[in-house]
């Protein structure tokens, strides 16, 4: 019998600092034993529990895609003890992986649909893994047209932004960049996602919107896109509990009967309409 | 199986010769304080008490459990241990009918379609109930009301019911059947034992004045959720937690790391819906900031939402809660104000 709490030790080969606030890193890590990496098989929108020996575990969305093998990415805001922990690693430490965990991102409802995908703040971690999944060589053509919306509170504020700038000059994904408050050099949009939303008006026709950000953004994009005409199946959003075991066992994670690190933590409105509103 | 039975005076010897061959637990104490420990003498069994203090869940889910251990001197190494796991087969003696069922509510947990408790489901394996039913079930026992009774069956691989000089052994499972074969205590019952044995049975369900429609409240609960009812009824509640602590059928617990030196462990300890921290996200959100939304918790995952899952109530009616509470907030009346409502 495989023990679910048993973490894998894995390796960080690398060490991105994402944020101008130096607030937020991103860590590449690698199996130490190949049998490990091989039974690893995950899905964008998954997460796993990371753990640091002697400081505890914490839970976090899977930032790479399983169409760039090899390693995995997770993306840290420092927070609190584990996530400080994490910030004050170097490369070549070993840390301990368990997962993946989860559900993943309906891919195969968005298989010949359109996919607009909204993110913000630090939350795009799993919206960069569904990206990069949809416009690998061998998916794009299953996919319909991707519509990336993502901003943050200011320029220095967006993760991943090597990458960002080559997914705007591909012509098979439509991306938006915006920020709160914009800065002197900056020339993409300026305003809060919601409004961003609201003024591109992605059609509703045959297409899916995934929505991941502060609760604040979530609260305020959900009317736009109901105003849009986007169904609540077609509405797909990523929660965030506090979790320990991460294996529906200790109790903590759950929205009525359904507990978010097991049956979640993806979720359609629709799906969170027939729950308590207790997140 | 037909039913087999035990001489009272020959239980201390039964016991004695299990301890040889099992690791035996059993009720010890005094004084109303009974708890279920390993004994090493089948003198220590106190047979003769209402139920246990604490719920005998503890011998399959301890209070505190490593789940590994490392060391942290071995710099770039990784040296994770699990810790062995037991070897001696276990028996439990004189469990009592509520909790020998909590364990097969509990299974429902570990033991789930989609991910396993090595840790719960190896003790579970290699353990063998033998219950005691209950006699003289307490003012605050309301089994009958969630599917038991005061002689279930359910979760024991044996059951005795005590008639006087001496118990009826019920045969549960093939595992309870292989061990009374193998003790020549357990003899084959007499007819009119057999006939004691069903009065006591009558006489002990008819002891038991409550009566919940449980059904009832877990359809009241499907609407429940954003009724003013739950400030009311949290009001006195001081989130001491006992009553989940206490609780054979709560399982929520917290994993933490543990260092000493170079040594550390992760361990997992019993926590509770009842307390502020347990749903503390790291950004301060608290999906449920007071009182009212942690008894609700409580309430609902007991009633509705367990229910939604596995098809049964999280509540065995053992009572514990009712006695326990320092202010007094009784399940039954919260289950009976919820039918009112
Ligand atoms: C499915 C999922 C995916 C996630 N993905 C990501 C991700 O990709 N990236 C990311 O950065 N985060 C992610 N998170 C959030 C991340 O898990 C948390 O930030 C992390 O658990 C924080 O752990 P910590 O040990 O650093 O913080 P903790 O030390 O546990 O807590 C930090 C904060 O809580 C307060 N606090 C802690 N204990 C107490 C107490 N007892 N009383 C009062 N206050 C207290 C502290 O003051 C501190 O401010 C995700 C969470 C979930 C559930
Ligand atoms: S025992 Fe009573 S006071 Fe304590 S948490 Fe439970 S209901 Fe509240
Ligand atoms: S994190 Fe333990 S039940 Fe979800």
């Amino acid at each position: 019998m495989k023990n679910p709490y048993l973490p894998l030790p894995m390796r960080v080969e690398k060490i991105v600092i994402e944020t101008e606030d130096k607030n937020i890193k991103t860590f590449s890590v690698k199996f130490l034993n190949d049998e490990d990496a091989a039974n690893f098989n995950y899905l964008p929108g998954q997460f796993a529990q990371l753990s640091v020996l002697g400081e505890g575990e914490a839970p976090f969305g899977i930032a790479s895609s399983p169409t760039e093998p090899g390693e995995l990415q997770f993306t840290v805001n420092k927070a609190g003890v584990l996530t400080t922990a994490l910030h004050n690693l170097e490369e070549g430490e070993i840390i301990g992986v368990r997962g993946p965990l989860g559900n993943c991102f309906p891919i195969e409802a968005l298989e010949s649909k359109d996919t607009i995908i909204i993110g913000g703040g630090f939350a795009f971690t799993t919206l960069r893994s569904l990206t990069n999944y949809i416009l690998y060589q061998e998916n794009r053509s299953r996919f319909g047209n991707v519509v990336v919306i993502y901003g943050a509170r200011s320029p220095g504020l967006l993760l991943y932004r090597d990458e960002l700038e080559k997914w705007e000059v591909r012509t098979d994904l439509d991306l938006h960049l915006t920020v709160d408050r914009a800065e002197e050099d900056w020339q993409r949009k300026v305003g809060v996602v919601p409004n961003i939303v609201k003024e591109i008006a992605p059609s509703p026709e045959n297409a899916y919107a995934v929505v991941c950000g502060p609760p604040i953004m979530i609260k305020f994009t959900l009317p736009v896109l109901r105003d849009l005409g986007f169904p609540p199946e077609r509405i797909v959003l990523s929660l965030e509990m506090k979790m320990k075991c991460g294996i529906g066992m200790c109790g903590r994670c759950n929205i009525g009967n359904q507990y978010v690190c097991k049956d979640g933590p993806i979720f359609t409105l629709a799906q969170l309409n027939e729950l308590p509103s207790e997140y | 199986m037909k039913e087999l039975e035990i001489a009272k005076t020959e239980v201390v010897s039964l016991l004695n010769t299990l301890i040889k061959e099992y690791k035996v637990f059993a009720p010890v104490g005094q004084n109303g304080f009974i708890t279920f420990q390993e004994i090493h003498s089948g003198s220590e069994a106190f047979l003769d008490y209402i139920n246990s203090k604490k719920p005998p869940k503890e011998i399959f889910f301890p209070q505190s459990e490593r789940l590994f251990s490392y060391d942290l001197s071995k710099g770039e190494g990784w040296s994770v241990e699990e810790p062995a796991s037991e070897k001696k087969q276990r028996i439990i003696f004189g469990i009592r009918p509520c909790d020998a069922r909590s364990l097969v509510l509990l299974d429902n947990v570990f033991d789930g379609q989609l991910y396993k408790d090595p840790y719960y489901s190896g003790k579970r394996k290699n353990t063998t109930i033998i219950a005691i039913g209950c006699n003289q079930p307490s003012s605050t026992c309301f089994c009958t009301s969630l599917g038991g009774g005061p002689f279930s069956q359910d979760g024991s691989d044996l059951i005795l019911v005590d008639i006087g000089q001496k118990y009826i052994v019920q045969v549960v499972t093939e595992k309870g059947k292989k061990l009374a074969k193998k003790h020549n205590e357990f003899k084959e019952a007499e007819d009119n034992s057999l006939s004691l044995m069903r009065d006591t049975i009558e006489t002990a369900e008819a002891l038991i004045k409550s009566k919940i429609e449980v059904q009832k409240v877990t359809e009241k609960l499907d609407s429940m959720f954003d009724d003013p009812f739950w400030d009311l009824v949290s009001e006195k509640c001081l989130g001491c937690a006992v009553c989940t602590y206490l609780c054979p059928t709560c399982y929520c617990f917290d994993i933490t790391d543990e260092v000493t030196g170079q040594r550390g462990e992760r361990v997992r300890t019993w926590d509770s819906c009842a307390f502020p921290n347990f749903t503390l996200q790291a950004s301060g959100v608290n999906p449920r900031p007071s009182s009212k939304e942690r008894l609700r918790q409580r309430i609902m995952h007991k009633f509705n939402y367990f229910v939604a899952n596995h098809g049964m109530a999280a509540c065995v009616g053992c009572g514990r809660c009712i006695k326990e509470c320092p202010v007094n907030l009784d399940i039954q009346v919260v289950l009976n104000s919820i039918l009112n409502r």
